[in-house]
């Protein structure tokens, strides 16, 4: 990351990351990834970063007591709110 | 929203005060408010207190809803500004949804340059390391995290996330952008330590094999 070519490139990461980049600017980062090993580790822990904060989702759910308790403050409770 | 779940609803049924529809409306969403609540402010506390006063706004907000968005994008915006204002409540001087969108130059150059994507899946998702992704979070911008948490954790769509911040799709790359690489760059001090400390065991160790092996002869 010591280039002005990858201090250009670096705007165009998250796009790429997410297969979104548009061909012409993906193939010109991708040349530039061939040779530039700093670039690719970027792009690389990018890649692992978001991958990362998708798998936590999955593994968080909302605390028990919170639907009832919201059911509750909306005099919603009598309907359906006792059930969970 | 992309979820689908709107056509279930009737906007004639909710806003004529239909306490079931409304009920079925909180049922089919609260779950997307917590969760976005709580990755918003990192406080089961007050995470519960803005799902809490998202639903009673919409309550009360029904009948000036217009239908120009959806339902579900709608509750979304009542939610992120209530975590927004509850941002503002705890850093007065930190809040502004409308920082300007910083250009290329404004981005943070990365300075760790750290492979830490070799460390095995399960240290990566450790409890431990599952706290350092949220309090990441914690240190991101409030205009920033809102883009992140309802672009990467939400799931929703560069367009739906403009709906919902009132932002050109534009600025929400953007801001998605800077946001990740900030991440990235913060993950990196974390996940680069491990990796620094796992190699110098793994060093030490081939040490000690080598001086025993000469012990032996």
């Amino acid at each position: 990351m010591k280039g002005e070519e990858c201090r250009h490139l670096l705007r165009l990461l998250s796009e790429y990351v997410d297969g979104t980049l548009e061909e012409q600017l993906c193939a010109e980062l991708e040349h530039h990834l061939a040779d530039c090993q700093d670039c690719r580790v970027v792009v690389d822990t990018l890649h692992r970063t978001v991958y990362l904060y998708h798998q936590s989702v999955t593994q968080s759910s909302v605390p028990e007591g919170v639907r009832q308790r919201l059911f509750r403050r909306l005099n919603l409770d009598d309907i359906i709110g006792n059930s969970g | 929203m992309s979820n689908g779940k709107d056509e279930a609803f009737s906007l004639e049924a909710l806003k004529a005060g239909d306490r079931t529809e409304f009920a079925r409306l909180v049922e089919a969403n609260y779950e997307l408010v917590y969760r976005l609540a709580i990755r918003m402010l990192n406080d089961p506390q007050d995470a519960e207190d803005v799902l809490q006063e998202t639903f009673l706004k919409a309550l009360r907000g029904l009948n000036n809803f217009d239908g120009r968005s959806s339902l579900s994008t709608w509750l979304y915006r009542i939610a992120t500004n209530e975590a927004l204002m509850a941002l503002r409540r705890r850093k007065p001087d930190m809040v502004s949804t409308d920082e300007p969108v910083e250009t290329e130059e404004g981005e943070q150059e990365p300075v760790q340059i750290v492979d830490w994507g070799l460390l095995p899946e399960e240290e990566l998702m450790s409890v431990e390391a599952q706290r350092y992704l949220s309090e990441a979070i914690d240190r991101l911008s409030p205009s920033l995290r809102a883009v992140f948490v309802l672009r990467d954790i939400q799931g929703l769509s560069t367009q739906e996330t403009g709906e919902v911040l009132n932002l050109s799709e534009t600025a929400v790359k953007t801001r998605l952008s800077r946001a990740r690489l900030r991440l990235r760059e913060d993950l990196s001090g974390y996940f680069g330590e491990k990796l620094a400390r796992e190699k110098l065991a793994i060093e030490k160790l081939a040490i000690e094999k080598h001086a025993e092996g000469k012990h032996v002869k």
